[in-house]
């Protein structure tokens, strides 16, 4: 045996763990929302990671959590239905098994941010994964300064956490706007894209910190206009998003540049990612 | 570990035999389809004896060599990351139950000796340690956990190895059980062998040997020098790193794409490239299923594939990825770069790019270079 | 003229402009209050002002047959609003429906055209206002364009 062996042979990464449905919840109309039990007594997740979800017999993708990290006792994970695996995790009923592997991936910069203006951008389901982060924020609101939070959606029937927004904006602690591409009357917020909402936010930009998700064009637009209002690219965070087989950084699917955004990413800051944020087809 | 011993071919039988008896299954070079391909040997009459491989950039063909060695070749398209990660090895199995599913108990995994592995062999099974025994992925940990290595020193490089380049080759000097160096020298055909490891030890102690002699020492080393000297090919590994991650969006990367097929195969044949896809399958009753890897290749459109379409939709793009992550990103992953100097992509390319001269184009066309004075262009009138 | 000229001095639209220039933009403007359900101007009508708003949301509308009014974007306080009186002919492209009480100053197109061709520089440091406006806008419109919240299947 000419190697020297660094692991425990007992550890199976790519076993899924079956974890029982609790509840199933809709929150748009391809969108939903699965309370699990949590695949082991003591799991704990970051704001920002995501596990790997199974489908038995179908297929595995990654979805990121989008519970309240203070909560120990279930997983909370939004799924979009968009193809055949996200199909069969959004068609599962109360009671139903389904596999689980993680938490994976870096998290939000949570304690970064202490002390510090947070501004949050985010689109469409991208609020999910920052729902973690957001939750964490209003948690221990004390630690942090201004918080804002702007949101921008498809239109106003596709806001997602619709009740959660409602009570967030409620809050005499948390900023939050809420900007829709294409409105109509009923729609009494504002209509445009939600980069147009960064100049109406209260921030410093000399040391606010953002985090940023949501589809990627938009996030390089948001990265653009907050670096022209002065955030520098080490205090903007993004979440990315590319194909991953593994989640363990085996498989190769995921890399941008010198990263496995599954367990180099999915959080990284714009700073680390000079090379690869504005050069096509990385 | 102990003095080099000498023993000629009727040791090297007994050795496959000691390792049988060890309970290793012994894989090693044998001729298939008029090519050097890994499968299980039980004697040296399964070796490719007599034979050299002649390999240009998109060229590889068996010739007789005129003499009886038994290592005259260097490495054919296949490398033991098909036995360490067999395409198709199952990570899971389950069985469905009536609220769900449970969890087969694997198999246990084979136990394989390594035979006539090169230098860059060798090295390829490195640098594929440190991609997987961090994670231990249930696979690759436990084949190289139980696996032996018996590597062949190189005398005769071809004319697509660059070894030399990446410290590599020609000679092995650690991550092995068992080196042998081969000597055919008019009627004297002799291995002389070292141990790596103290299991290497015991299975040399096993053969009927005798110490190795100085000139037979001194013809060894100087064979292996010989063919450091000879490589077919270099590459310039200064500043490698920074050279491409400051060419990503040199335009010579499209110029490749145009040539390149995108047909993966320098993926397949490469030692260290280990980008897989994982597959969940369902038995046609729905009873069972299993969690498999299969080989991928950052050549197809599918690997980059996010809802909606590829990332990388050019074969530029996707050659730009393979050849900056081979030989920089790796840097930054592993520690190492990604390449042994092989050759394997430059000879099964179909149309014979050279990893190597691709690396050398872009050192010319290196975009930090200063701009080229466009040459003033005199009016012409009337 | 000199409340007009309070309200725009320090305003990031006008940064950058000389006192003197904002004195002449100032005489051209004029303060207005618009409430909820107010409609500023209509498609097709005659545009001859333009509007920086001072507080309020105002929706830039079409009127599509069968659907009713769609909304293309919202405008807030600084952002500025109307351009059509630039170029002919002349005429508005949208509705400007008020979503809020507002509060705007209201600029005479003629007044304004009449200065910039008088003075050439104030033209000029206008004309870079507007068309970073523009500019902006029409990037907005692009991503909306792109749908990018949009089910990808």
């Amino acid at each position: 045996m000419s190697t020297q062996l660094l692991a425990e042979p007992a550890a199976r990464p790519m076993h899924p763990v079956p974890c029982r449905v609790r509840s199933v919840a809709r929150e748009l109309d391809d969108t939903f929302t699965l309370e699990l039990d949590p695949p082991a007594e003591g799991w704990a997740f970051a704001p920002g990671q995501f596990t790997m979800l199974y489908a038995f017999g179908v297929g595995e993708v990654p979805i990121s959590i989008s519970g309240d990290p203070g909560d120990q006792s279930r997983l909370v994970q939004t799924i979009r239905a968009v193809g055949p695996v996200t199909d069969a995790l959004t068609s599962v009923a109360p009671g139903d098994t389904i596999g689980v592997r993680g938490p994976y991936g870096s998290q939000w910069p949570i304690e970064a941010a202490e002390g510090r203006d947070v501004v949050i951008v985010t689109g469409g389901i991208g609020l999910a994964p920052l729902r973690p982060a957001i939750r964490h924020i209003l948690e221990h609101r004390d630690r942090y300064q201004n918080v804002t939070l702007l949101y921008g959606a498809r239109s106003p029937d596709e806001l997602l956490f619709a009740d959660e927004l409602q009570g967030w904006r409620g809050r005499f602690d948390l900023d939050v706007l809420i900007t829709v591409d294409h409105g109509d009357r009923m729609w009494r917020g504002p209509v445009g894209v939600v980069t147009s909402l960064i100049s109406r936010a209260s921030f410093d930009p000399e040391s606010a910190i953002a985090f940023i998700c949501g589809p990627e064009i938009m996030m390089r637009f948001t990265i653009q206009e907050l670096e022209r209002q002065g955030v520098t690219s080490d205090r903007l965070y993004v979440s990315m998003e590319r194909n991953m087989k593994c989640g363990i950084g085996l498989c190769g699917h995921c890399q941008l540049g010198k990263f496995f955004i599954c367990k180099d990413g999915p959080i990284l800051s714009c700073a680390e990612m000079t090379n690869v944020c504005w050069t096509r087809e990385v | 570990m102990n003095d080099p011993i000498v023993f000629e071919r009727a040791g090297v039988d007994a050795l496959i035999s000691e390792l049988n008896d060890r309970g290793y299954e012994v894989v090693g070079p044998t001729v298939r389809g008029q090519t050097i391909m890994y499968d299980t040997i039980t004697s040296t009459g399964d070796l490719p004896v007599g034979l050299r491989d002649k390999q240009e950039a998109g060229s590889y063909r068996l010739e007789e060599r005129g003499d009886d060695a038994l290592f005259g070749y260097v490495v054919g398209p296949q490398s033991f990351k098909k036995y360490l990660t067999p395409p198709g090895s199952v990570f899971w199995k389950g069985l469905r139950t009536e609220t769900g599913f449970e969890t087969v108990e694997p198999e246990e995994p084979p136990k394989y000796a390594f035979f006539g592995a090169r230098p860059c062999e060798v090295a390829a099974m490195r640098i594929q340690d440190d991609v997987y025994l961090p994670v231990a992925d249930g696979v690759y940990t436990e084949r190289r956990e139980r696996s032996f290595t018996v590597a062949v020193n190189c005398t005769e490089p071809a004319a697509t190895c660059f070894c030399a380049s990446l410290g590599t080759g020609p000679d092995v000097t650690e991550g092995f059980d068992i080196a042998l160096t081969e000597v055919v020298s008019g009627d004297h055909h002799y291995f002389l062998a070292e141990a790596g490891s103290d299991e290497g030890v015991d299975v040399l102690g096993a053969l009927e040997e005798r110490p190795a002699r100085d000139e037979e020492l001194v013809a060894s080393r100087r064979l292996v020098m010989h063919a450091a000297d000879h490589m077919g090919r270099t590459l310039d590994t200064k500043d490698l790193k920074d050279l491409l991650y400051a060419n990503v969006a040199n335009p010579y990367w499209e110029e490749i794409g145009e040539r390149c097929l995108s047909c993966t195969n320098c993926t397949m044949v490469c030692p260290t490239c280990f980008c897989s896809t994982v597959e969940d399958r369902q038995a046609l009753d729905g009873s069972s299923a299993e969690r498999v890897r299969t080989w991928d290749s950052c050549f197809t459109l599918d690997f980059s594939y996010i809802h909606g379409g590829p990332v990388r939709s050019s074969s530029g793009a996707r050659y730009r990825q393979w050849m900056t992550h081979k030989l920089a990103s790796w840097q930054d992953q592993f520690g190492s770069i990604g390449c042994v100097g092989c050759g394997r992509c430059i000879a099964w390319c179909p149309v014979g790019i050279d990893i190597t001269q691709e690396a050398a184009t872009i050192r010319e066309v290196d975009v930090r270079k200063a701009a080229i004075p466009v040459p003033s262009v005199k009016e012409e009138v009337g | 003229m000199s409340e007009v000229f309070d309200v725009l001095i320090g305003r990031p639209f006008f940064e950058g402009m000389t006192d003197e220039q904002i004195r002449t933009v100032a005489a051209a403007g004029s303060k207005v209050t618009y409430h909820e359900g107010q409609t500023i101007f209509r498609e097709g009508g005659s545009a001859d002002s333009c509007y920086l708003i001072l507080g309020g949301d105002v929706a830039l509308e079409m009127q599509t047959p069968g659907h009713g009014p769609q909304v293309m974007m919202t405008l807030h306080a600084g952002d500025l609003l109307g351009w059509s009186w630039l170029y002919p002919p002349f005429r508005w492209t949208y509705d400007a429906h008020i979503h809020s009480d507002t509060e705007a100053i209201r600029f005479d197109a003629v007044m304004l055209k009449d200065a910039s061709e008088a003075d050439p520089t104030l033209g000029y440091e206008l004309m870079k206002r507007f068309t970073e406006t523009l500019v902006n806008r029409m990037q907005s419109i692009r991503i909306q364009l792109l749908d990018v919240y949009s089910t990808p299947r």
